[in-house]
């Protein structure tokens, strides 16, 4: 508003620019004020826990606290030839405190991370170092094996001083940094890692496209069905969605084992001999079929939902201006399910690539995902650093997909039921 | 679908074609969960039909396993099925009082940086349930809430409230804000235009997203592998070591009453979304 207009002033001659202004922004607190409990509840018991994981990922204080002296005295060490006794006689003396702690045994699990071989050396340094006498530490603990007078194994001690590290990233990608301080792939007999991430692409990829081509005709069908009809088969749809995920997993158990009926079937039509019968499950043909199954209606929902709005009448003037039905639904139909199309698939995707529970139970080795390997590092190895940095891997890649997602279809668009 | 009579017989064809693959995808969807059934009620101890079951004979069932189920000695059921309602429950009542409110404030056209803030409320709902399961588990662990009640409680409300913030805000998107402005202007307070006009109105959304919340509760297995300890077993908890371990038939025979009560609540669920959308207008 410009000067030379007269403003338009409230009642109580306050101009009405400005009060306007104060009942907006009364309006946006208000508005923000009852979002604010749930959003700070999930900010702190969910966004900065996932936070913490990073942090957990890339943390490596462990060593650097357990050897500080050690590593004090290594700065000035340049790492070609064998370190002086002065770097010696700091990580003796770090290392009789960590002997009185109890706590050698964690220091040779770290370093033995770092470097294969550290485990028996330091067991037998212990037990020599009782006996150690004061000064010349080099030459007594040279003198307990040989691999302590092996430079190598000082530089991987020095290579753990940092207190921060990716090195739990390069490892779940099969990766690590090598004496030259290079970055090199493991052997290719050892990349567990790349192996499950492919074959979790790989499954969430093919479990999407099997869901859209079986989600498809029967969306299709029940858009276009009457609705005393379509209310009926939507059940199919919606009671696997309501049942509980075990209860299906442990139904597809039942039919997949070897004595079960879907190979019954195969055996008494003829497909298989009965001495014969295929394994089903523990492999990935089992997490195939459950998977396929417990998320095809997370396919059916959306395509269902947009189906729904197309009216029949596009496809009989589709029909009508000369094409085949064929032809009608390539170009008319299809194109407009387009957007159900990309929201079931990211859906399903999103969901597949971080599934868990049912390839735990009937994927067996070969059918697990990267989901099990980062529960495996948090229940069995108690790596839980690495498993942090697994999941976080995992959570960017599903970041993007729903940053797509969100481009495509609009999180306010979720349907769900 | 009745084809007219003037169609060609390959389109003719097609047509049943289509209609197979649709009745062998609705089997494929089905079926598996008819499965459970039968077997539950096996007199054996097996988990395929015995001949005696195929034949009809009445022998061949028996309630052995549902009585396996309430009375077996040291059976885990009782206990799991007592905390899993306790914490469906609360988890629910937590989701829906957080869910609601903040979908009051989402749907406001005044709401700063809603987009955002969406992305923080639905993000439960979307990372994968391991890594939730893992952030949960060191928050837990730190605050000292790790195999309590209370912990899972906590957890299975971050897990819910999506569900209740997407089906209110849906709800409230058709809302006619007029309602509650005349209400304002007779001289209500903002709570209690909220308890009498507000919510009867949204009250079907509000349910059915507690519905949702209630069944992830319910049903959540990853993050309670992480939280709970030997007092806080849930049902889905003793399925998944039952189903690793050993499938027995007692586990059809509690696998048998969940479908029964997914059903229920799948019945509840579509009374509400109909009725709901036939308060908002939509014409079927």
């Amino acid at each position: 508003m410009s000067s030379e207009t007269k403003q338009i002033l409230t009642t109580d001659g306050i101009p009405l620019e400005v009060s306007l202004k104060k009942a907006e922004k009364k309006n946006k607190i208000k508005a923000f004020l009852l979002v604010a409990p749930l959003l700070f509840f999930l900010i702190i018991t969910y966004v900065f826990p996932i936070g913490d994981m990073l942090f957990r990922s890339v943390d490596d204080k462990m060593v650097t606290q357990m050897l500080p002296k050690t590593f004090k005295a290594m700065e000035s060490w340049d790492g070609q030839e064998l370190p002086e006794e002065e770097v010696f006689a700091a990580f003796h003396e770090d290392f009789i405190k960590l002997v009185e702690d109890k706590r050698e045994g964690k220091l040779s699990t770290q370093l033995n991370y770092t470097k294969n071989g550290f485990k028996s050396i330091i067991k037998k340094l212990r037990r020599a170092s009782k006996k150690f006498e004061e000064g010349n530490y080099k030459e007594q603990i040279m003198s307990v094996h040989k691999r302590w007078a092996d430079v190598e194994y000082w530089r991987a001690i020095q290579r753990r001083a940092p207190e921060f590290t990716g090195q739990k990233y390069l490892k779940g990608m099969d990766m690590y940094v090598n004496e030259e301080g290079k970055i090199v792939s493991v052997e290719e007999d050892r990349r567990i890692h790349r192996v499950l991430w492919l074959r979790t692409l790989e499954i969430a990829f093919f479990v999407t496209v099997f869901c859209f081509l079986m989600a498809y005709p029967i969306a299709h069908l029940l858009a276009t069905l009457p609705m005393k009809y379509s209310n009926l088969l939507m059940i199919c749809v919606l009671l696997p969605f309501w049942t509980s995920l075990l209860v299906r997993t442990a139904s597809w158990m039942i039919l997949l084992q070897q004595q079960g009926i879907v190979n019954d079937f195969f055996v008494g039509i003829g497909l298989v001999a009965d001495d014969n019968r295929p394994e089903m499950m523990y492999n990935k043909t089992g997490s195939y079929v459950a998977m396929t199954q417990i998320l095809l209606p997370f396919m059916v929902l959306p395509l269902y939902s947009v189906m729904k709005t197309i009216s029949p009448s596009l496809m009989r003037a589709g029909k009508s201006l000369g094409g085949t039905p064929f032809v009608a639904f390539w170009k008319v139909y299809f194109p407009l399910t387009i957007p159900g199309i990309g929201a079931g698939c990211l859906l399903v995707f999103i969901l597949a690539i971080g599934y868990y529970i049912t390839p735990a139970l009937v994927g067996g080795a070969s059918g697990t995902l990267i989901s099990n390997q980062i529960a495996f590092h948090m229940k069995s190895t108690l790596d839980w650093s690495f498993a942090s940095a697994m999941g976080l891997m995992l959570l960017s890649g599903v970041l993007v997909i729903y940053w797509l997602y969100n481009k495509i279809v609009g999180i306010d668009n979720i349907k769900l039921g | 679908m009745a084809l007219p009579k003037y169609t060609e017989p390959h389109y003719r064809i097609w047509h049943y074609i289509y209609l197979t693959i649709c009745g062998a995808v609705f089997f494929f969807l089905i079926a598996p969960l008819f499965v459970i059934f039968p077997l539950s009620f096996n007199a054996e101890e097996f988990l395929s039909f015995s001949d005696g079951m195929k034949r009809l004979d009445p022998d061949a069932f028996s309630l052995r396993w549902y009585k396996d189920m309430i009375y077996g000695t040291k059976n885990p059921w009782g206990l799991a099925a007592k905390n899993s309602f306790i914490i469906a429950i609360f988890a629910t009542i937590g989701s829906v009082i957080l869910g609601t409110v903040a979908a009051l404030g989402l749907s406001s056209r005044h709401m700063p940086y809603k987009g955002l803030i969406m992305a923080v409320l639905i993000s439960p709902m979307i990372v994968p349930l391991i890594i939730s399961g893992v952030a949960i588990f060191f928050f837990m662990a730190k605050a000292g809430l790790a195999a309590t009640h209370t912990g899972i409680v906590l957890a299975h409300i971050i897990l819910g409230t999506p569900f209740v913030v997407i089906t209110v805000t849906a709800t409230l998107s058709g809302f006619d804000h007029s309602v509650t402005r005349a209400a304002a202007s007779l001289g209500s307070d903002p709570v209690n235009t909220f308890m009498k006009i507000t919510l009867p109105l949204i009250l079907p959304g509000v349910i059915s997203g507690g519905l949702f919340a209630f069944v992830t509760s319910f049903d959540e297995v990853v993050v309670v592998l992480f939280l709970a300890g030997l007092e806080n077993t849930t049902i889905p908890i003793q399925m998944w070591t039952g189903l690793r371990e050993q499938l027995s038939p007692t586990i059809l025979a509690v696998a048998t009453c969940l479908i029964i009560l997914s059903t229920l609540i799948l019945v509840t669920a579509e009374l509400l979304r109909r009725r709901s959308e036939r308060l908002r207008g939509i014409n079927q």
